[in-house]
């Protein structure tokens, strides 16, 4: 257990340093020069030649990287050019808006797509079955964020029972954060439900060839009950990579919702640095998102080995 | 599942044949403005309305189809492209160097979720239907390098290849002549699926400006424009967002039928 532990870590800081040098290559290879681009065409030379400085762009691109990735480190992120204030704190502030959006989205995914997908495989071939199949299908066909004007449409302009859009802070209670950030976790929410259900309904088939089942079944177990108790556990193995794969979906969709629902998160940040050319925000923004993802796949590898103890032995 | 599969493909042609007709002819120019018709509900004259410039929403819907087939069709190119040779070279060197950076280099692409690859792209570059292709295109690389190694994986213990090996041919030349057809069919429905992710993706890019950029009409950018008006006309919200739906969900259903027909397995039991 501990040699896959520690090979897992190996190769999670390998990714994220992997991770790390696309980005900076990529805003390296910015056309001329970033400190210019930030500044746009009216700057001064001084002015280009000051941001230069402070910048640290006068040094050379390997020892810029290692400063940046030292920096990150130490969770030092650098100042963003145009909120003056240090990335860091932006990013912690708007991640108490798009984390929970996520985990909440999160949960929702979770709480549509299993009772479909388990009831989809017990009456499998029957009307249950083709409704969820035929459900399913049609919301993976759906765009997130126009659904969620649909929503809006709906049960913010209709029947007035969510805002439309906004965000109260969470210190206005739990009660109107929550309401606030219910619509946009709902449109999150629903395709990525569709495709998982989908996913739960074919491994649970899967298993139902197996000599386990069958044997759950000769005990004198119904389907469902051999469902529950046997197939549920021995489908979770794919079902969890779906789930780790949605959470990073669901974090790289609110960036879209975000800006529906004009939300304060990592979204809207990272749209509002992109039309300000806040390179700074932008750069750091990216790899919190790409650490995320390479968080949760490395957590869902751990939890691979927890629900399949085959697993730990073989690597 | 016989009758979704023809759905499908008649949802999807039904795209098609809008996109191609509207290159000779759409029922209204879609650059005309009349402020004055603005906004207007489906008539006989404006079978799905108009928009708040007063523009035939039909007419831009034919055109704009031609940008998100456009778009995702050159990405699901680029993808095959670059992916399946990768994925060809990984299988014929399994367990090499070459196979473990293939897989790794894979991995890191997929640590990327395909929008913030394109956020990073457009941040750089400037947004444009050409940098939405790029984003969406890179993403569809790894897909596709999976989809033929696995495929080609299996095809390497088999006896003609063998059999193709002994008679003195290498490597590139049974990827080639021997693996390459074998698992067409694979790649067809994996470019079924990654089509319509790419049109979904397209809307997605183009719905918060990242994609393509005025005056080209694109059904995300419509939605985009639709937003603020959402209240005083939904039929400004509501048709683009059925195009998208319908045509993705024709895909879906034509990969899908398409796979099931390929794999005996799942034909017996459905």
């Amino acid at each position: 257990m501990q040699r896959f532990l520690l090979r897992r870590l190996v190769s999670l800081a390998l990714s994220l340093l992997a991770a790390s040098l696309a980005i900076f290559l990529v805003i390296e290879v910015v056309p001329g020069d970033p400190a210019s681009y930030m500044l746009g065409l009216n700057a001064s030379p001084e002015t280009v030649a000051a941001l230069r400085d402070q910048l640290g762009l006068n040094a050379a691109p390997p020892a810029r990287y290692l400063a940046w990735l030292g920096g990150m480190i130490r969770g030092d992120f650098g100042i963003s050019y145009t909120y003056k204030v240090p990335v860091a704190d932006l990013v912690l502030q708007r991640l108490q808006v798009s984390l929970p959006l996520a985990l909440y989205a999160l949960a929702l995914t979770a709480m549509l797509a299993f009772p479909a997908g388990l009831v989809a495989a017990a009456r499998r071939g029957r009307a249950a079955d083709a409704a969820v199949m035929g459900a399913t299908q049609l919301g993976i066909a759906l765009p997130n964020f126009w659904f969620a004007m649909l929503l809006v449409l709906v049960f913010s302009l209709h029947w007035q029972v969510f805002p439309a859009g906004g965000f109260p802070g969470w210190d206005s209670g739990l009660g109107a954060g929550i309401a606030a950030l219910t619509l946009p976790a709902v449109a999150l929410a629903l395709p990525q439900a569709a495709i998982l259900a989908r996913v739960l309904r074919s491994a649970l088939i899967e298993t139902e060839g197996q000599d386990y089942i069958r044997t759950a079944r000769a005990k004198g177990l119904t389907r469902g009950q051999t469902m529950l108790r046997h197939a549920l556990r021995n489908a979770m193995i794919p079902v969890m990579t779906i789930l780790g794969m949605q959470f990073s979906f669901l974090l790289a969709g609110a960036i879209i919702i975000e800006n529906v629902f004009y939300l304060p998160g990592l979204g809207r940040l990272i749209f509002q640095a992109i039309t300000q050319r806040d390179l700074i925000v932008v750069e750091s923004v990216v790899m919190i998102l790409v650490f995320a993802v390479i968080l949760v796949t490395f957590l869902v590898d751990l939890a691979y080995a927890a629900i399949d103890p085959r697993l730990r032995r073989r690597a | 599942m016989k009758a979704s599969l023809y759905l499908g493909l008649a949802l999807a042609l039904a795209a098609l044949l809008a996109a191609a007709a509207s290159l000779i002819w759409t029922p209204h120019d879609v650059t005309a403005l009349s402020i004055a018709d603005k906004l207007k509900p489906p008539s006989a004259g404006h079978w799905l309305g108009t928009d708040h410039f007063g523009r035939d929403i039909a007419s831009m819907l034919m055109a704009g189809a031609r940008t998100s087939i456009a778009v995702a069709l050159v990405a699901v190119g680029i993808g095959m492209g670059f992916g399946v040779p990768l994925g060809l070279l990984a299988a014929a060197r399994h367990g090499s160097i070459v196979d473990e950076a293939v897989m790794r280099g894979n991995d890191l692409i997929f640590a990327f979720p395909s929008l913030v690859i394109a956020i990073l792209i457009t941040a750089v570059f400037g947004p444009s239907a050409v940098n939405a292709i790029l984003a969406i295109g890179i993403f569809n690389i790894p897909v596709f390098a999976r989809v033929a190694r696995g495929g080609a994986l299996s095809l390497w213990t088999l006896d003609f290849i063998r059999a193709a090996e002994v008679a003195g041919k290498g490597p590139a030349r049974i990827s080639a002549e021997h693996i390459l057809p074998n698992i067409a069919s694979l790649l067809i429905v994996q470019g079924t699926i990654q089509f319509s992710l790419g049109i979904l993706a397209e809307a997605g890019l183009s719905y918060v400006g990242l994609g393509a950029q005025p005056p080209t009409p694109s059904w995300g950018r419509m939605l985009a424009e639709a937003q603020t008006m959402v209240t005083l006309a939904p039929h400004v919200a509501i048709f683009p967002g059925l195009a998208i739906v319908l045509t993705v969900f024709g895909l879906n259903l034509l990969g899908d039928g398409l796979r099931d027909r390929q794999d005996p397995r799942l034909r017996a039991r459905t």
